[in-house]
């Protein structure tokens, strides 16, 4: 199940669905990291909301994305990580260190806008 | 020596569950006048005292009659039931493990002593009853002493639950700010719970920042620190901050004696600080609008 990746000004916005393969994710790693200059966007968000397990690819995958944008220019912030995926993942020692966190789609947008804002 | 292990000679030897019979039978019959010794013997042992005479005797005469009948059909259900019932009534008058186990030795004894003067001019019968009579009356001794325990830790167990509800809430001061007190001592279990509602409470109450209060908190282990630590990476993984506050002295010398990393952790003082902090995190301005009067 390919993942479809959206443009919302100068944001680009994944969204995961509840069941993806290790195949999804590179796929998804590579595209993101493709359009994010072919688009000239200036964030990447990743939206993990309809992750219920994120296992340790999944979440390693999430922070190559990360510093990948990062080298390619721009930002990533992961939104809708849900409160027992965050324990499990901080467990397995899984925390995503560099990588900005938000609640939710809308948080990681307002956090972007505000980022954006002192940058200009 | 070999037959001197206490089974009865098998010529003459009645059945152990006749004898049982005839104990029981005999258990009956003086009933009202075992049971008023009885009595009279737990008030001497000032046991119970919780009660008065009057429940004494009664849970008295029920007690014997599960007891005998206990003993009769040799089965404990009932027995065991009535004693989780007992218990039940009891535990909340604050009646005490050792007058619950007192008051079934007390009728015990009683019990023995009335058969030592039945028999007492048949030895080998005696001894015979006896070897019937005491496994089981160990047994019954047994299986309301057990009762009454289990009963007891269900009750525990039921307090120390609603203790752990109540004790740590996840309060919202301001828009997206939540604080969490913790008072009292933490263990694995409790800590475990407190990250579990911190984080649902950030994500229902849509909180940026969180403080953390532990002035409350004497002591912390390495487990506990541990947990705190992963609690505030956690937190940020759901985008929220987390301040802490009020580290004691002696959890501060913990904490660097044991090495736990607190690089990722935003410490201050006091609560009062803490919430400072938050509000300038989330862009508050506190202002006095006037001397206070």
């Amino acid at each position: 199940m390919e993942v479809p990746i959206l443009k919302q000004g100068a944001v680009l916005i994944a969204t995961f669905q509840a069941a993806l393969s290790d195949a999804d994710l590179n796929q998804l790693r590579m595209g993101l990291v493709q359009q994010v200059v072919k688009f000239r966007s200036r964030a990447v968000i990743v939206d993990v909301t309809a992750m219920d397990v994120m296992d340790s690819f999944a979440s390693r995958t999430l922070r190559e994305i990360a510093h990948m944008i990062r080298l390619r220019g721009a930002e990533t912030v992961i939104v809708g990580i849900q409160p027992e995926v965050a324990f499990a993942m901080v467990q397995l020692g899984l925390t995503l260190e560099g990588v900005a966190t938000a609640l939710d789609l809308e948080e990681g947008l307002a956090y972007l806008n505000e980022k954006f804002k002192t940058t200009n | 020596m070999a037959k001197r292990d206490g089974t009865p000679e098998p010529k003459q030897a009645e059945e152990p569950s006749e004898l049982l019979r005839e104990l029981v039978a005999h258990l009956r019959q003086n009933r009202t006048q075992l049971r008023e010794e009885w009595v009279v013997r737990i008030t001497e042992a000032r046991l119970l005292t919780a009660m008065t005479k009057e429940e004494i005797f009664a849970e008295a005469t029920s007690v014997y009659d599960s007891y005998v009948e206990a003993l009769e059909t040799e089965t404990f259900e009932a027995l065991q039931a009535y004693a989780r019932n007992l218990s039940e009534r009891i535990i909340p008058r604050g009646v005490e493990t050792h007058e619950v186990v007192g008051i079934v030795l007390l009728l015990r004894d009683v019990l023995a002593r009335s058969l030592f003067a039945k028999y007492q001019n048949d030895f080998k019968k005696l001894n015979r009853i006896l070897d019937a009579y005491e496994p089981a009356a160990n047994r019954i001794a047994n299986t309301v002493a057990v009762g009454f325990v289990q009963e007891r830790e269900r009750v525990i167990r039921q307090q120390q639950e609603a203790i752990r509800e109540l004790s740590t809430p996840v309060l919202q001061v301001r828009e997206r700010l939540l604080i969490l007190p913790i008072i009292g001592v933490i263990d694995p279990q409790r800590a475990r719970q407190l990250t579990e509602q911190l984080l649902r409470g950030i994500r229902t109450n849509r909180a940026k920042v969180v403080v953390i209060d532990i002035t409350g908190v004497a002591a912390m282990d390495v487990t506990v620190a541990n947990h705190l630590v992963q609690t505030v990476e956690a937190s940020r993984l759901l985008g929220a901050t987390v301040i802490v506050t009020g580290l004691s002295p002696e959890i501060a010398q913990t904490l660097v004696t044991i090495g736990v990393d607190l690089g990722k952790m935003n410490t201050v003082g006091d609560l009062q600080g803490g919430i400072e902090q938050a509000e300038r995190l989330l862009g508050y301005k506190v202002e006095t609008l006037a001397e206070p009067r």
